[in-house]
Order: structure tokens, then sequence, then C-alpha cells
């Protein structure tokens, strides 16, 4: 087989390697997507909420993909009461398999290539210099070249570590996730539910996430640090027995999201990371999608700048750095300190915050209600982490 | 460490929580290096499917 050579080479074809991969290619980027599966968006590991304003500009919404829409929040506290939370704008729970492909489609339209069932095993190395990748296709290893490699493959990453990054993530800075998707579940379908508290999901919470009248996704996450005591699964099952005696399982996955803040270095001389790989997920809702396809976007972009200069240097780099830093890596920064406060509160803590928002009216409920409320509640601590909450929830 | 690969989800969350890339995942199996690993234990720890068990 002749010697394969792009511009770029996008390991992952999840959300953020399929926007890093249409970015690149339609800013005149020759680019090769690799995929481990046999089709992008597979398995989904994931509860599949987004907002609307977080997707739109990447894509035109399309039916096929969303399996429900959203318009309300309910934050439910260790006593069972609950609060509602208009204020995030539309939300959406997808068909996260659909809409995976559906990105990667825009990619491949604008130019991209895609090997499927292409598992990436190493980066090949010229003179100290990342020059390609090497992967197991077919049964054989191939070799391909680039000038550029995008590592966007996800929360067990490796790309990174081949190039001597550091990627790993402590124990409590990663959630153990558990999620089953019920049917024969009486739903109001519009709303996501969270619930709190140190008995039900320490160091973390329960979703309930809608995908019609009588199906949701419904998934815990517990803190790594905390899941040997407190195994996911269990208390998932215990939740389930208690709140939907009569569900059927129609799909079960687990899998690990990462709660950190973005990684200290995510480029070096011809190498970027994205999305999961890069640990760019909200650390307080555990929500990635949009904050995956916000940096993929700057990669592809600066990627395919990179290859109009021939520069490829981690100088020219480093302006996705800088870029990333500027649109969501300070939020990032702020939603990381806040989570390890969140996360610490006792069941106590959590009955006042959802007793302050319950007093808000529904309609009336803004950030700066919800914060003249809690001053004469618990406190600051109070208003600031509702605030993170609730801007961070669908962002 | 041992995976037992009955109840491994490949969902790779050991990989992210590895400090020494002992850990590979591919499409169908995940293998840990017993050369590489320095049994922190931290991929039996976080776990989801409680797949990984210490090797006696």
């Amino acid at each position: 087989m002749a010697e394969e050579k792009f511009d770029v080479v996008v390991v992952g074809a999840g959300p953020a390697g399929s926007v890093a991969a249409r970015f690149a290619a339609e800013n005149g980027a020759s680019v090769l997507m690799l995929e481990r599966e046999r089709e992008p968006g597979i398995p989904v590991r994931c509860a599949e909420g987004v907002s609307h304003a977080g997707i739109a500009p990447f894509i035109e919404i399309d039916k096929r993909w969303i399996a429900s829409t959203i318009n309300v929040a309910r934050l439910f506290s260790p006593n069972g009461e609950h609060a509602y939370m208009y204020n995030n704008g539309t939300g959406y729970v997808l068909e996260r398999r659909l809409f995976d492909a559906a990105l990667c489609e825009i990619a491949c339209k604008k130019g991209a290539e895609l090997r499927l069932r292409a598992d990436a095993i190493d980066l090949v190395w010229e003179n100290d210099q990342i020059c390609g990748v090497k992967y197991r296709h077919q049964g054989e290893i191939k070799t391909v070249y680039c000038d550029i490699v995008i590592g966007a493959d996800g929360v067990e990453s490796r790309v990174g570590r081949w190039a001597g990054m550091k990627t790993a993530v402590m124990l409590e800075d990663i959630d153990t996730c558990y999620q089953y998707t019920l049917t024969n579940i009486d739903l109001q379908g519009d709303s996501v539910d969270f619930y709190f508290g140190n008995q039900i999901s320490p160091g973390g919470y329960i979703w309930v996430f809608p995908k019609s009248q009588n199906t949701a996704n419904v998934g815990i996450g517990i803190s790594g640090h905390l899941a040997k005591n407190n195994p996911p699964k269990k208390l998932l099952d215990e939740f389930i027995g208690k709140h939907f005696p009569n569900a059927k399982k129609t799909y079960e996955v687990c899998g690990g999201v990462p709660t950190a803040n973005t990684l200290k270095e995510i480029f070096r001389d011809r190498i970027m990371l994205v999305g999961d790989a890069a640990r760019q997920v909200n650390p307080v809702t555990g929500g990635g999608i949009v904050q995956g396809m916000i940096a993929g976007s700057i990669a592809g972009k600066v990627a395919a700048d990179a290859v109009k200069e021939k520069r490829f240097d981690k100088k020219f780099l480093k302006k996705y750095k800088k870029e990333w830093d500027k649109r969501l890596g300070h939020l990032q920064n702020l939603h990381y300190a806040l989570k390890n406060k969140f996360f610490q509160l006792t069941d106590e803590k959590f009955n006042n915050i959802v007793e302050i928002c319950k007093s808000i009216p529904p309609e009336k409920f803004t950030l700066k209600e919800l914060f003249s409320s809690a001053v004469k509640g618990d406190p600051k601590l109070v208003a600031e982490i509702a605030k993170a909450f609730v801007v961070s929830k669908f962002k | 460490m041992k995976i037992n690969m009955r109840k491994c989800d490949i969902c790779g969350t050991c990989v992210a929580v590895c400090p020494v890339d002992a850990i590979y995942v591919s499409e169908y199996e995940v293998t840990i290096d017993n050369d590489k690993c320095i049994s922190c234990l931290n991929c039996l720890i976080v776990c989801p499917a409680q797949a990984i068990t210490e090797e006696e």
C-alpha cells in the first residue's frame, strides 16, 4: 500500500473529533479521522442532555436526533423536596448515536476522510518530532503520516500520553457512572431531574433525562474516590426500586466522566488534545458535548491555519489554548473550584438550597432573584453554588 | 491486576486514572501491562463494572 499522508489526523470521531475535522477540512486542510468503532457514536456512554444554544452554532437542529425537548430542570433535595428552574433556555435529550453520525457526516461533506474500525495504537516519530499515527485496521498495522495530530480519543485518551503529556486524572476528579435507559415509567417528559444527597449519590448526583413520556436515561455519578464504598450500580438500583418500581431496562452502560480542570498541557509541537481527552468537561455537571465541540472548532481552525503557514510548532498551536481559555477555560476553572465545595455539602445544606430555590416564583427565577433570596437564607455559599449550577447546567 | 472481561464494559475509565499508562483499550478488550503496573489500585477503585481485581 502506498504511503498515506494527510495534513491533519484526528483520532476519534465523537463530537469533538468530528467538529475538529470539519473545521480543519473547511479551512483547507486534508484530514483523516480514525475511529475505533464500526460507526461514530457507539457505544453511547452519555446522559445525552444538551442546550439548544450550545449545539445550534454547529449543526442545524434535526428532529431525527432529538428524543425530547426540555423546558425545565428540577432539583431534588435529599428530603424529597424539589425546585423548578426555567431560566436555562430550551434543551434537548439527544439520540447520541444519530447526533454523532450527523456531526461526522458534516465533516465528511466538508472533505474529511473517515476510517472506521481503525484503532490508533501509537504515534510515529521522526527526528524527535511527531509525524504520523500508527493504527490497527483490518488485521494489519498501518501508518498514516501527517503534520498535526488532534487527539479526540475520549476519557480513555492515550494520544496525549504517547506525546509525553500528563493526562492521568486523580480519583476525586473522575466520576464513576452507571446508567440505564428505562421504559414503563411515568414522566412529565419535559423536565430533566437531578437528585442530590450524600446517601443518594455521594460526590455526584442521579439524573433522570426523559427520552419520551415513558422512557428516560436514568444514571448516577459517584466521585471516584468514594466509589469503592458506594458502588454506583448498587445505589442506582436502590433509587430505581424506590422511584420507578415498575421500570424495565432497555439499555445498560457504564463509564467515567472527568470532572477535572482542563489539562495543564493540551498542545505540544504538532499535537493538540480536544474534548474528554483534554478533560474539557464541566466539572459540576459532567457535561462535555458542547465543550468538546467548541474545543474541536478552535483546534480544527488552528490546525488549518498551521497548515497554511506551515507552522506546526507549539508556539503557533498556542493559539488553540489561548482561545479555549478565553471561550470556556476560565469558566471551567471557576466550576472546578465550585465543584469541590458543592459536592462536600451536607444533606442539610442541599435541603436549604432547594428551599431557597422554591421560595422564588418559577417565572421570576433568575440568578439575581436567587441571589437576593439567598441572602436571607444560608449564605453566600448557597448563592454562589446555586449560581454555578444553573449557569453551567446546559452550557 | 486482573480484568474480568465478562464484567468489563470497555468504558476506559481505568485508563484515565492510571498514573503509569499501563492500561490499553481496544474495540473489544482492555489489557493491563503488569510489568508497568505499580499496584496503586486506582483502576480497581473507579471501575464502574467492578471488573478489576488484584491478582494473587
